[in-house]
């Protein structure tokens, strides 16, 4: 059975701007789920440069990636979003009464009146690592994340990798594999130093291996790996493996967004200057996503997108409803809202 | 200045390149099949390209950052680097460099 959730808008993207779209929106008296490949808030500023500063956002003459979420999760805190992390929306459809029906694949239906898609450069996807033929291995011995702990029982486990994901997973894994052997291409990592030192503790122990070097060919049959080749200055050795664990980082691909039918240029979505809306009425884009005369990618113009966006999304969530200009500056009722009067 | 970038399909572009500018925002800057999907911050790969003999000895080393990158491509080579991490300046004045093919906006590989 489906989880069915009924909602004004779904946001598509926890980035900056979808997240700077609940604060518009959520003035307007209107209340939004955002739904995220990742599984944390700030998209992009999150996942490919957290610690980097940013020195074009009004107000701020150097801010974080990670700062700049930061700061707009508390300052949409007021409007009560609901996030959805770590799932992808596979289907979007317009029903004949004109709201929307999305489809998630973690088996959630969402029924909602304004779709705004704010997916960045697209959805985050594994990189697939440099390795001849380990397609037909994908998913039944090969994965790129680790959904039920189960499948990893008594296995002999090789994790690839120097990050988070990867020294995480050898920490949380080890305990219940047959074997588990950690390979990286250098003896420096760029995971928590706190994991990193338990890491080395186990290795110690014997509890777990850890090999500097690269794999290399993969060897099993019918989706099932018997040896990994690990590449290592002394030469290359096969390594007993019936489950491989890559974590070589995350790439962005549009993903389901060119299957919903709205006009794209070049993988973008095409949109109106004054309301955001795509090709499908109902349907907005803002941010890195959209495409209109004289774009630029920047998070500034995502956030000017957002506001009129909002102004347009509130006429199709309340019809006929008068929208009154206000200020958060001089109107108490938007001060209410805030929770700051 | 001038950079020589040949793209995916074997077309050799000659580039006007500024002093300061990374070698990915001019290729980028002029339309060529370049992703750069995280805007120079050496945290993608999708701006690889092989500097040609002679010019990759004048750039200074690859952080460790842009080697863990570097092989996490399919199509890595000796003379493979990441065109956001080579800033222009006369001393590059004319370099000849070729886009990989796991740079390409559609590329599967990167």
């Amino acid at each position: 059975m489906s989880n069915e959730i009924v909602t004004d808008v779904v946001i598509i993207g926890a980035g900056p701007v979808g997240l700077f779209a609940v604060f518009e929106l959520g003035l307007l008296d209107i209340k939004c789920h955002l739904i995220d490949i990742l599984d944390r808030p700030g998209g992009q500023c999150a996942e490919l440069y957290p610690e980097k500063p940013i020195y074009d956002i009004p107000g701020f003459p150097m801010v974080t990636g990670q700062g700049l979420t930061d700061n707009l999760m508390q300052q949409i805190a007021p409007f009560g979003p609901e996030f959805h992390f770590s799932r992808m929306v596979t289907k979007l459809e317009k029903l004949e009464d004109g709201t929307f029906r999305l489809e998630t694949d973690a088996d959630e239906v969402f029924l909602c009146k304004v779709v705004v898609v704010a997916a960045g450069g697209g959805s985050f996807q594994p990189k697939r690592p440099p390795v001849e033929g380990i397609e037909e291995y994908e998913n039944k011995s090969v994965f790129y994340a680790v959904r039920k702990m189960d499948d990893f029982r008594d296995q002999d486990v090789v994790i690839v990798g120097g990050g988070d994901s990867a020294l995480d997973w050898t920490l949380n894994l080890q305990p219940i594999v047959r074997s588990l052997t950690l390979v990286h291409r250098r003896d420096a990592f760029k995971a928590a130093p706190a994991s990193v030192n338990k890491m080395k503790e186990l290795v110690m122990e014997g509890k777990i291996n850890f090999l500097l070097g690269q794999i290399g060919k993969l060897a099993g049959k019918d989706g099932q790996i018997d040896h990994v080749h690990i590449t290592m200055d002394s030469g290359d050795t096969p390594l007993p493996a019936t489950r491989l664990l890559p974590f070589f980082g995350l790439t962005m691909k549009l993903g389901p967004v060119a299957d919903w039918g709205l006009e794209l240029n070049d993988n973008l979505i095409t949109v109106d200057t004054e309301k955001f809306e795509s090709s499908v009425p109902g349907i907005f884009a803002i941010g890195d996503i959209n495409h209109y005369p004289g774009k630029l990618k920047l998070i500034l113009s995502g956030f000017h997108e957002a506001a009129l966006m909002a102004q347009a999304a509130k006429a199709v969530v309340s019809p006929g409803e008068r929208v009154v200009f206000q200020y958060t500056t001089s109107s108490t009722k938007l001060q209410k809202k805030l929770g700051v009067v | 200045m001038k950079i020589l970038v040949t793209d995916q399909s074997g077309v050799e572009h000659e580039l006007e390149g500024l002093d300061g500018w990374r070698t990915m925002e001019v290729i980028r800057d002029w339309g060529l099949n370049i992703k750069a999907e995280c805007g120079g911050a050496c945290s993608c790969a999708t701006c690889h390209v092989y500097v040609e003999d002679g010019w990759f000895e004048k750039l200074p080393d690859p952080s460790d950052d842009e080697e863990d990158l570097l092989y996490s491509t399919l199509d890595k080579k000796p003379n493979s680097r990441l065109s956001c991490q080579i800033l222009l300046s006369e001393e590059l004045d004319g370099m000849r460099v070729t886009l990989a093919p796991s740079a390409a906006k559609d590329s599967e590989a990167a």
